[in-house]
């Protein structure tokens, strides 16, 4: 087995068990599996790495930003200036890709339910908020017009929960309702957290426990959540980076930041 | 021969024509590339019960902290490197905005440019089935009269009294040019605009011959049909980006949110930063930073 160089570390060789953040990466990374030539866009360092680390490795077709303005070529490390740019991506652009469906994003999210109606919004009555948070955002949008994932970097009961306080992405039962257009393509494809990996491929696409992250019990992810999972006989667990793919994390990461996003 | 009309006024002077009650829309993003000279105008000014519209950013955080907003209509509110807000934040948790208007981004921009198309309203997908539509029970759904028969949220246009807008480079009659990333939705602030009020200022005050000097014709995206004022505001998108001209002053940014914590130390920015003119705000902030260097040379 490959040894794996944790960057951020002083470059010390560790050949056990893989780095939380690195799982975490290419679960990430996995949610834009098979998208081909679209927009892979990530609202989050994690995010971002996971999308560069899909395009440098599995799905080397995909379009990524640097989260300002415009497509880059390349392995362009997080935070990095040195860009080399094959595209030009403004928010007015970015509204007509989404709308376009040529997209898919990973967002993050306060709150999520069993049908991923998800929350960036505010926390409790929106008409007078415990906390107000950024507002929907493009959430709205996002969720109705082009694939929608998320990264949670702290999988608690308090962000995945019965009811939303504020639903600023569309969930599934929501999406159903409307019906036409919106069902026939609504498009969660899966969620990532620090404890484990879930999807909605289930009949009634509520959401289910896909895999858990090395050393994360399924009991863990199920005293975690508010809501009830499905969970399959067996689940698997989720699977470390390759030699490659943590070749490709250095590259895009090289100052660790993802171990302060997803402290091992 | 006729003279060209040169439409240079000052900030004061733009403000002067605000009055209260009306509806500004705020170009920009965020925290990038705000007319944040004219919003500090506004500041001085006595005018309140505004409804702002924006992609909001430190000009809605300072507008709610001086009590100026009565409606609201965005769809975030956010400094960019931190993520939220802490004034917009307070007066929503204090319920202070008395009409706050929750969009996605996509409406919003679809308001603004049904508003600049004098269109009633453009069709959309985004809104549906989220919570935008339970906490705007006006907005009304519109059906395809085509085959598909898709039903469709009829975002309303939006109509502004007034636009703000910063940019990198004006000549005197409004033709005006970004040269940064991202010309964000500024030139659908100013079409949703009434005639009159359609302010923009500018880094700087340029010939018209030199304007493609400066950047390619693909900058030029805002010409003068579209202006009624030019206000030359060096360093005037301050403490947010103005690339390529600066980009954010994210120390100073974090010395406002952290100002923003107590009454007592908001009170003691406002003194130091907002209490004068645009001119003294710019020479409290070169003095903010020389204090911070001293400091942090002291301190290794």
């Amino acid at each position: 087995m490959a040894s794996r160089r944790r960057d951020g570390e002083g470059g010390v060789d560790v050949s056990e068990s893989p780095a939380l953040a690195d799982v975490v990466a290419v679960a990430c990374a996995e949610a834009w599996r098979g998208d081909g030539e679209i927009f892979a866009s990530g609202m989050g360092v994690m995010q971002m790495l996971g999308a560069r680390l899909a395009r440098a490795t599995f799905e080397p077709d995909l379009m990524v930003s640097d989260g300002e303005a415009f497509f880059v070529a390349g392995d362009l490390p997080i935070g990095g200036t040195n860009k080399t740019v094959e595209g030009w991506i403004p928010f007015r652009s970015v509204f007509d890709t989404l709308t376009g469906g040529r997209r898919h994003v990973m967002m993050g999210a306060s709150q999520i339910d069993k049908y991923g109606n998800s929350n960036i919004a505010n926390i409790g009555p929106w008409a007078k908020p415990k906390a107000q948070l950024l507002g929907v955002r493009g959430g709205p949008g996002n969720t109705v017009n082009n694939a929608t994932s998320f990264f949670i970097p702290k999988h608690q009961p308090s962000v995945f929960v019965p009811v939303v306080d504020m639903v600023s992405g569309v969930g599934y039962d929501r999406a159903r309702k409307i019906g036409g257009f919106i069902a026939k393509r609504h498009d969660l494809r899966r969620v990532v957290t620090n404890l484990a990996v879930l999807d909605f491929a289930t009949p009634d696409n509520s959401m289910r426990l896909v895999s858990v992250h090395p050393g994360v019990h399924v009991s863990d992810v199920v005293a975690n959540t508010g809501f009830e999972l499905t969970i399959p006989a067996e689940v698997p667990i989720s699977r470390a980076p390759v030699a490659e793919e943590m070749d490709a994390i250095g590259r895009i990461d090289p100052r660790g930041l993802r171990h302060r996003e997803m402290p091992s | 021969m006729s003279q060209m009309r040169s439409k240079v006024i000052t900030d004061d002077e733009a403000i002067a024509t605000i009055e209260s009650a009306m509806t500004i829309g705020i170009g920009g993003w965020g925290s990038r590339r705000k007319p944040m000279s004219l919003v500090r105008a506004l500041l001085r000014s006595k005018v309140t019960d505004l409804t702002i519209v924006s992609y909001g950013g430190p000009d809605v955080g300072l507008l709610c902290a001086a009590g100026k907003v009565r409606r609201l209509v965005y769809g975030f509110v956010s400094l960019d490197s931190i993520a939220l807000e802490p004034h917009f934040r307070a007066a929503r948790q204090a319920g202070t905005i008395a009409e706050p208007v929750e969009y996605d981004e996509g409406m919003l921009q679809w308001g603004l440019y049904a508003g600049s198309l004098r269109l009633p309203f453009l069709p959309t997908r985004a809104g549906l089935g989220s919570g935008v539509m339970d906490v705007n029970p006006s907005l009304r759904t519109v059906r395809s009269p085509y085959a598909d028969g898709e039903e469709l949220l009829a975002v309303p246009a939006i109509r502004l009294d007034a636009a703000f807008v910063h940019m990198n480079r004006a000549d005197a009659r409004g033709n005006a040019q970004y040269l940064g990333p991202d010309p964000y939705f500024d030139d659908l602030f100013l079409g949703a605009c009434e005639p009159g009020r359609r302010f923009v200022s500018a880094e700087k005050i340029i010939a018209t011959e030199d304007l493609l000097t400066e950047g390619t014709f693909h900058t030029l995206r805002i010409n003068r049909s579209m202006v009624d004022g030019v206000i030359h505001a060096p360093n005037g998108a301050h403490f947010t980006t103005c690339e390529p001209d600066y980009g954010r002053d994210e120390a100073f940014q974090k010395a406002y949110v952290d100002a923003a914590r107590d009454a007592d130390s908001w009170k003691a920015f406002s003194d130091r930063f907002l209490s004068g003119d645009e001119n003294s705000y710019q020479t409290a902030v070169s003095s903010w930073r020389a204090d911070v260097g001293t400091a942090k040379g002291a301190s290794t």
